[in-house]
């Protein structure tokens, strides 16, 4: 899931439209893979304050751009379904084709590319149609999904294939692969869409590529004192909006990694739960979440003293967190 | 007496047991250099052994080595206590403790002061010992650091106290090896300061039972919980009256001429 920056003046709106009304918490929705549903997490009192039902396996999340709909990867409901957040209810499903992992959605707020993890398929369903516009040949057990900021490209993972997959949006086509290091996960572009950074769950690397040749241009190790190098297996990838810093959750190693952004100088270790998976800023990117999915917890990252705060227990296997104001 | 007579003699015997502690560099250092070889070299291959439990005072997971801190700091405490308590003995034989007990204040005043002033020196090495720790990474909220500042010298009470009661049982010197193995090691092994108590409780019901109340545990928690601000009413509980306990039965107990009378003749 990636999580479109919104531009700081629209947030001071948001807020302003919020008027005399009573005070409303930034919440975070964390999907339970084994619960069938969502945890809601008050962020200012960093404590679970629903939970609210959804399909089966519920995994990737993303947020539409006016974050009043959440859209959710319901795995083994072979489904999208859309949730009002007003009301917390499931509005309707959209066609996903089969298995459903993670998704993006493209910045005109229509498109929705999914991963089909058993079927080797992108699937394109527009949000507004419920239609299935493409379903396009990726490799094999798709995974990871980002669309870049000028919405112009779309790009898949797959774990078998270790490849990235470039897709042009106008002609939803297959335009380009690029070998990665082993079992692709999570990629994410950098702001401006020049870089697109890609997690390899089993090579233990983060490649970095150039999104003009689409070629690695640097491949980041990790090495946590005490820690066997098996475990160091890369997932979740999320940048601040400032270029400054990038995060990459190291699965089992149970601990999230701070890079430097520019220099790709990887800066500490911190320790969190057991299997750290997917993670979201929250809104003005003072706190990352991360969700813990062993230990079924979500920890609390304080980006500028980077400490973890605060792990807070939610469902059974959380896999992705999205954040709303 | 006038309460500047008692300040005095607090003073006093403060300034003697400082003086011999800034005398004794070797004795700092190895007060140094013990809990740091456990946090540098023994927690170091436990790094992630921990972590997977949430347990107060901590909001989140935590490493080895800053759950083993307390523990190291409240280590500090007991030898020293211990080593106080072999002070007593060393000043009974060497004749020493007769010039202290000439005072015409009251003995257990004298008795307590003595255990204040080593309790003192203690917290000393406890902030050097926590300040090479913090360079190391260990680094609790700076307020915890103040916080915890009482409840290390109740458990520097505490532990001097028992340390004073032991050496009223003790004859001479050379049994001091004894204190060693039966005492201090117990106490800590036994306790909260390695491993917590759930896991303890995994080990073994009696395992459990026995860290659960030993005095050492309740010492190390108290201070693990202040040095994250919290107060740990049962801890507290248990090293106040502990130290009450103590306190009267060393008084009660104290002999000065112990150790002479068992001087061999013609020594």
């Amino acid at each position: 899931m990636r999580r479109f920056p919104l531009p700081r003046h629209l947030a001071l709106a948001a807020l302003l439209s919020l008027g005399a009304g009573p005070a409303v918490a930034e919440l975070a929705y964390v999907s339970n893979e084994k619960d069938d549903n969502l945890s809601v997490i008050d962020l200012d009192r960093l404590e679970v304050v629903d939970t609210i039902a959804v399909g089966k396996r519920p995994r990737g999340l993303a947020l539409s751009s006016d974050r009043r709909l959440l859209y959710i990867c319901a795995s083994d409901s072979d489904t999208v379904q859309v949730l009002d957040l007003a009301t917390r209810e499931i509005l309707h499903e959209l066609p996903s084709g089969e298995d459903p992992e993670q998704f993006a959605l493209h910045p005109n707020d229509r498109w929705l590319f999914i991963a089909n993890e058993d079927d080797a398929l992108a699937t394109v369903v527009d949000t507004r149609s419920r239609q299935v516009l493409a379903q396009i040949d990726v490799g094999v057990e798709p995974e990871g999904m980002a669309v870049s900021p000028d919405g112009r490209l779309a790009v898949n993972t797959s774990e078998t294939t270790n490849m990235v997959h470039w897709i042009d949006v106008e002609s939803l086509a297959l335009v380009d692969n690029t070998l990665v290091d082993q079992r692709p996960r999570d990629l994410v572009f950098n702001a401006d869409g020049s870089l697109l950074w890609v997690s390899a769950e089993i090579g233990g690397t983060v490649s970095i590529i150039d999104v003009a040749s689409r070629e690695i241009r640097h491949k980041l190790r990790f090495a946590i004192r005490g820690v066997h190098p098996d475990k160091v297996q890369p997932v979740g990838v999320e940048l601040t909006d400032d270029g400054r810093y990038a995060f990459v959750a190291l699965g089992p190693a149970n601990h999230v990694a701070i890079v430097d952004a520019r220099s790709y100088e990887v800066l500490d270790y911190l320790l969190v739960g057991r299997r750290a998976w997917h993670m979201a800023f929250d809104t003005d990117q003072r706190r990352l979440l991360v969700t813990n999915g062993v230990s079924g917890d979500v920890s609390v990252i304080d980006i500028a003293e980077r400490k973890v705060t605060k792990t807070l227990r939610v469902g059974r296997f959380p896999w992705d967190v999205v954040v709303t104001p | 007496m006038t309460p500047t007579a008692y300040l005095h003699c607090l003073v006093g015997i403060g300034a003697r047991e400082w003086r011999r502690f800034v005398q004794q560099r070797s004795r700092f250092f190895s007060a140094l250099v013990r809990p740091l070889l456990w946090l540098v070299v023994f927690a170091a291959g436990f790094r992630a052994v921990l972590g997977v439990s949430i347990m107060a005072p901590y909001d989140t997971y935590i490493l080895y080595e800053v759950y083993i801190t307390p523990g190291l700091c409240c280590m500090i405490l007991l030898f020293n206590g211990m080593q106080g308590s072999l002070s007593m003995v060393y000043d009974r034989e060497m004749g020493s403790m007769k010039v202290l007990l000439m005072s015409p204040l009251p003995r257990p005043f004298l008795l307590l002061c003595k255990v204040l002033a080593i309790a003192l020196v203690s917290l000393v090495q406890v902030y050097a010992f926590l300040g090479i720790a913090w360079l190391y990474g260990i680094q609790p909220p700076a307020m915890g650091l103040l916080t915890a500042l009482p409840a290390l010298l109740l458990v520097a009470m505490m532990l001097g106290c028992l340390g004073l009661l032991l050496a009223n049982g003790i004859r001479q010197l050379e049994n001091f090896a004894g204190v060693m193995n039966f005492v201090i090691f117990p106490l800590f092994f036994l306790s909260s300061a390695l491993y917590p108590l759930w896991k303890m409780r995994e080990a073994g019901p009696w395992l459990y039972w026995l860290c659960a109340h030993n005095p050492f545990t309740q010492g190390v928690e108290l201070v693990r919980f202040a040095l994250y601000r919290e107060l740990a009413a049962a801890p507290l509980a248990w090293c106040l009256g502990l130290t009450l306990v103590f306190a009267l039965l060393a008084v009660l107990t104290f002999d000065p001429r112990r150790g002479l009378w068992r001087r061999p003749a013609g020594a």
